[in-house]
């Protein structure tokens, strides 16, 4: 059902993939020659409500955003698991939603663990 | 219905059969297809620019964008003219390879994802088995691009909302993950093709009846987080982080991250029509034979499209209906209740294929 079934997916990837490059490469192109350029001193500051910046900006950061960047990176290890299952879910039977029963039985427990430690607590 | 498969499988041979070697073939049909990639992207930028300044109008009693063009209609054109000829404005102290890679990620992962989409009967480009799961993993790449630009930037604003972007948009993956696997769960397939050519008789959000519902509310809740919209809109909120994670962006690079916002809407909501709506399927009702060959008289890309509006509809719709929330309460709603709401209706979605409970 492709639409030009020959070319296979592969190459359709790639060339949206370059698609999408060639757009922001020949937009930024032609910004680059129409726009116009100047540069001064003052221009060049980052706006930060007109005050000065105090200080550097890449530092370190909150560490309430890195715990639920934690809790992502195992649901969402659990959603790549539980993609394949939920595709032969209906061949492989009871067994299957057995065994996937238990699978997420540990990680509800896993959840309602870090939901009692606090860690889904915004401080 | 019509399939447009006819008229690229006659095309193809044509190219073939014409004599010239089959690597140039080839190239020839990418190019084309990049060129129609490309239009399609424009256009429904432009669009939507219009459709959401036409709709929040509509919302509060006004009349939008009037003066250029008759009801305003070339006013996004006038728009993108001026944001092409503003200057690019590159700060002291950004890191600079970083500062320009984020558009680049966050218009491919967009592309990429609307090239998977199936805009009508044989009119599919990027057909893996594994669609809608490829459509997810693409749609992550997008994040990066948005972390990246405000990381880049060497402002205080920008990587606050960042940050919080970062966190929203992973945190309401999993719910959209969840909700789209519970309609895997229904159809036993990941390819989009079939996932469509499965609602033939019926789109899932009726064969599936309660659990299809929930997981499509669900779903449309994690799709107006996903594209940092309505009552979500945390990583601009004006007040507090002035634009958010592009504030530091000038003309066309700001330009880009406009584009993507418009077109993720478009993309959520191609997918929610995918999933739930039946695809490019006209609706067909089981026993209402007239009904549904009068239905198949409209073309499936009409179909596909309108569905798609529709959902952008709803979504546009929130934003001026609920107030922003905080992002303690953004992120508590997601894992206190929205994810397990969402685990709690895979399992019973589960339990209805198993039993055969639905149509």
């Amino acid at each position: 059902m492709n639409l030009l079934c020959e070319i296979g997916n592969g190459a359709l990837s790639v060339t949206a993939t370059l698609t999408g490059i060639g757009l922001v490469f020949a937009a930024l192109l032609i910004a680059k020659l129409i726009s116009p350029k100047s540069y001064s001193v003052r221009k060049a500051e980052p706006y930060e409500c007109g005050i000065p910046t105090r200080g550097a900006s890449m530092i370190q950061f909150k560490a309430g955003y890195y715990i639920f960047a934690i809790l992502f990176l195992l649901f969402d290890v659990e959603v790549v698991f539980l993609y394949p299952w939920a595709t032969v879910m209906r061949s492989l039977g009871p067994t299957g939603i057995l065994c996937i029963g238990i699978f997420m039985f540990v990680l509800i427990m896993g959840l309602a663990y870090a939901w009692r430690k606090g860690a889904l607590k915004w401080e | 219905m019509f399939d447009f498969g006819k008229w690229t499988s006659a095309f193809n041979e044509w190219l073939l059969g014409s004599g010239m070697a089959d690597w140039l073939a080839v190239l020839i049909e990418c190019v084309i297809i990049a060129v129609m990639i490309l239009g399609v992207y424009t256009v429904l930028a432009l669009f939507y620019i219009l459709y959401e300044r036409k709709l929040c109008a509509w919302f509060q009693c006004r009349l939008g964008p009037m003066r250029v063009g008759r009801w305003g209609l070339l006013q996004v054109f006038a728009d993108m003219f001026k944001i092409l000829i503003k200057e690019l404005i590159c700060l002291k102290g950004t890191d600079r390879f970083l500062f320009k890679l984020a558009p680049y990620l966050v218009i491919t992962s967009s592309v990429v994802m609307l090239a998977c989409l199936p805009w009508g009967n044989g009119l599919q480009i990027i057909d893996w088995n594994i669609g809608i799961f490829f459509v997810l993993a693409v749609s992550s790449v997008g994040v990066l691009g948005i972390l990246l630009a405000g990381w880049s930037s060497n402002n205080k604003y920008t990587l606050i909302g960042a940050m919080r972007s970062g966190a929203q948009m992973v945190s309401y993956e999993i719910s959209l993950g969840l909700a789209i696997m519970t309609i895997v769960v229904l159809a036993g397939t990941m390819d989009i093709s079939q996932l469509v050519a499965e609602q033939a008789d019926a789109w899932f959000l009726f064969k599936g009846h309660i659990p299809a519902i929930i997981a499509f509310i669900i779903y449309v809740i994690a799709a107006t987080a996903e594209t940092n919209r309505g009552p979500f809109d945390l990583p601009e909120a004006e007040h507090e982080l002035t634009a958010g994670y592009h504030t530091e962006y000038s003309g066309i690079h700001f330009g880009f991250f406009y584009l993507a916002e418009y077109l993720n809407l478009f993309i959520v909501s191609g997918i929610a029509s995918l999933m739930f709506l039946g695809g490019w399927m006209p609706l067909h009702v089981p026993g209402w034979e007239g009904f549904n060959h009068v239905m198949d008289f409209i073309p499936s890309p009409v179909w596909f499209i309108l569905k798609a509006f529709f959902i952008s509809f709803i979504i546009i719709w929130f934003k001026w209906t609920f107030p922003r929330v905080r992002i303690d309460q953004l992120l508590s709603f997601e894992w206190k209740y929205l994810m397990p709401f969402a685990l709690a209706n895979l399992l019973l979605m589960t339990v209805f294929v198993a039993l055969g409970w639905h149509f």
